[in-house]
């Protein structure tokens, strides 16, 4: 006898497809449903997986054996403590968007409501999938179902858009293929499809070539799906043009979720002693080395909000593949292991996610995507602004914020692990960060509007209050103080079990 | 528009006449077959929606719409999608949670454990049928109607 708990991996998932339908079907009947439906369900969704997740904590993990069938044949989800804790962090910014969205939705994309709203939980659908899957085509099949929603939520605003997206598609599309040709290389020298049994079989093949090809395509292809330096060019328009939540869940959880598919392949398919006899973890880390410079460097020399958040997405996949790349190497308990990239992917979550919704804001407001013309907002939107101006402390990483607990786990396993040359690069990111931080928090603030007419219309300009409703404002606030809140707990040390746990799981860190 | 409704082929129009019928039951064959079988609920749809396109090659696009409007396409392509998820989900109720999702012997069809998986298997990939069919037919409506839209921005 199954309990409630176990059933939830897979109802998690079925839930979000059955709500995307009826929302197709309610909202030809009544278009105000759509929205409610979608809250709804990724409530129920959020619930379930803090469930899940106290139920991989307290008993272990959760095995579900898709229609009874044994798994090296049939298909099987599998909780652990690593993607309990994911699938907690994608379904609180999914329902903070969904949350958020109500209001923006009807100004971005009025008469699409609907539509946009039955997309978006087939994407909330996908990336369940990729996270309770245990096995790995399914894990194929649902980066494609994420991808194709993607593609549309990202067009959904039409023109320029389409070119974002279509961009996005074939970069998508090749890295799926690559991964799709890995799966293939490790299906014809094993002859199974499931990670455990993966896992199980693959030890005696290492030294073979078509192992080392498939994981060498695995990283190529989730390397581009996440946007890791030298592929990252889909990413910046992408991440701009589509609709503000769009763009959180991006940059906050798509990608990331990429970032888990590749977790899971080289940590569960792949084992941490297979990583070790290969020097491809290091070459990681120089590649995120180098996202983490060109990106912050690049997000300086932009003058669209959106698009410096996007460059700042790039640099901040390098400090999570920067982490991960020190994984291997660093042991000790409160840095070791996968803490620190764990830990980077939650806070990244959040900070860009609030940022990302504080720049629809401002778009829905007045219409404001250049940072130049945000003089004088520091005013007019005061709650919006100062939520803002958290996050980009937070980014920035001023202590105790999330930010500054990523850096400096990041820097303590660099040390440990005696790469000492990542150090000043953490530190310079940090520079770079306050610069192009400072550059938007000194125009919204500091400069005054520059009445043309007289002083007289730019005093009013200054004492008027425009701020957005409160729909979108709390959704805001609770991404920026949990910035902070998250960001005490991780100092002290209070998810550190479940981080164990993670860690034990694949033999990583403290534990031996 | 009038004009093109004029030119009707004769011999286009009475072999689609007699290969619509053909077509769908050979649809149904694929789908109902597909569990053990070649084929399945999605090349069966594919063939049942090929259907429709001929009849809208040899007739006209409005005539089309009017036998399959939008709300249709709207509902079944939902509705197969329900009967796919719902099965599964069946499984779970009709067991009180003690089989899995999408375990099928569990749902009593029958007195039969295996012939309550093969029923299952068959209404999934009916359900599947279903919705490729009606989204086989709007694909191609989109595609259509934006053709015919551009013919007539030219015309103007």
């Amino acid at each position: 006898m199954l309990s409630f708990v176990e059933h939830l991996p897979v109802l998690v998932v079925v839930i979000s497809l059955l709500s995307a339908i009826t929302i197709f079907i309610t909202g030809w009947i009544n278009k105000k449903t759509a929205w409610y439906i979608s809250t709804a369900t990724l409530l129920s969704q959020f619930i379930s997986s803090i469930f899940i997740l106290h139920h991989v904590m307290t008993v272990g993990p959760i095995r579900y054996r898709l229609g009874g069938w044994v798994p090296p044949w049939g298909i099987e989800y599998v909780m652990d403590a690593l993607n309990a804790y994911v699938l907690v962090i994608l379904l609180f910014l999914g329902l903070v968007c969904v949350i958020y969205s109500k209001r923006n939705i009807d100004h971005e994309l009025p008469d699409k409501g609907v539509s946009f709203y039955t997309v978006y939980q087939l994407l909330i659908t996908g990336l369940c999938g990729i996270t309770v899957t245990g096995d790995i085509f399914n894990m194929y099949v649902f980066i494609e179902i994420t991808s194709l929603s993607a593609y549309a939520l990202i067009a959904s605003r039409g023109k320029i858009a389409l070119k974002a997206s279509f961009t996005y598609l074939v970069l998508g599309s090749i890295g799926a293929c690559f991964f799709l040709l890995g799966i293939g290389f490790l299906y014809s020298v094993t002859g199974s499809l499931n990670i455990h049994d993966l896992s199980l079989l693959l030890p005696p093949l290492y030294g073979n070539r078509v192992v080392l090809a498939a994981f060498v395509f695995f990283i190529v292809g989730l390397s581009i799906k996440m946007a890791l330096f030298p592929l990252h060019t889909w990413l910046p328009d992408a991440h701009a043009f589509a609709p503000a939540e769009i763009s959180a869940m991006l940059s906050g959880i798509i990608i990331e979720i990429s970032t888990y598919a590749f977790i899971r392949v080289a940590f569960s398919v792949f084992t941490a002693r297979f990583l070790q006899s290969l020097p491809v973890f290091d070459i990681l880390c120089w590649l995120a080395a180098a996202a983490i410079i060109i990106g912050s460097v690049l997000a300086i020399s932009q003058t669209n909000l959106k698009r410096m958040l996007a460059y700042s997405s790039v640099a901040n996949m390098g400090y999570i593949v920067l982490a991960l790349g020190l994984s291997i190497s660093a042991r000790k308990a409160p840095w070791g292991g996968l803490n620190p990239s764990m830990m980077h992917i939650l806070n990244h979550a959040l900070m860009k996610g609030c940022l990302f919704l504080v720049a629809g804001a401002f778009i829905y407001k007045a219409d404001l995507w250049e940072i130049r013309d945000f003089r004088g907002l520091g005013r007019r939107m005061p709650y919006t602004c100062a939520a803002f101006v958290i996050a980009a402390l937070s980014m920035i990483g001023i202590p105790p914020s999330v930010g500054f607990v990523s850096k400096l786990y990041i820097i303590l396993a660099s040390i440990e692990a005696k790469k000492f040359f990542f150090v000043p690069v953490l530190l310079l990111s940090s520079l770079l960060n306050l610069i192009y931080f400072w550059r938007v928090i000194e125009t919204m603030y500091m400069k005054r509007v520059e009445g043309k007419d007289s002083a007289h219309t730019s005093h009013e300009l200054h004492l008027q209050k425009e701020e957005i409703p409160l729909g979108m404002l709390a959704p805001i606030w609770v991404l920026a103080s949990l910035c902070v809140i998250m960001g005490i707990l991780w100092l002290a040390n209070i998810p550190i079990p479940l981080l164990n746990q993670i860690n034990s799981t694949f033999g990583l860190g403290g534990i031996r | 528009m009038k004009e093109e409704q004029g030119e009707r082929d004769v011999i286009i129009e009475t072999v689609a006449r007699v290969m619509i019928p053909f077509i769908q039951l050979f649809a149904l064959y694929v789908i109902i077959h597909g569990a053990g079988g070649p084929g399945g609920g999605f090349q069966g749809g594919v063939v049942f929606a090929s259907g429709f396109i001929l009849y809208i090659i040899a007739f006209n696009l409005a005539g089309g719409r009017k036998r399959f409007p939008e709300s249709a396409n709207t509902i079944l392509s939902s509705v197969g999608l329900y009967i796919y998820a719902g099965i599964g989900l069946l499984a779970i109720l009709f067991s009180f949670g003690a089989a899995q999702y999408l375990n099928y012997g569990f749902i009593p069809f029958t007195s039969h454990f295996e012939e309550n998986r093969a029923l299952g298997m068959d209404f999934v990939e009916m359900g599947i049928g279903i919705t490729v069919m009606a989204i086989i037919a709007s694909i191609f409506f989109d595609l259509a109607e934006k053709d015919e839209k551009q013919k007539e921005g030219e015309d103007g």
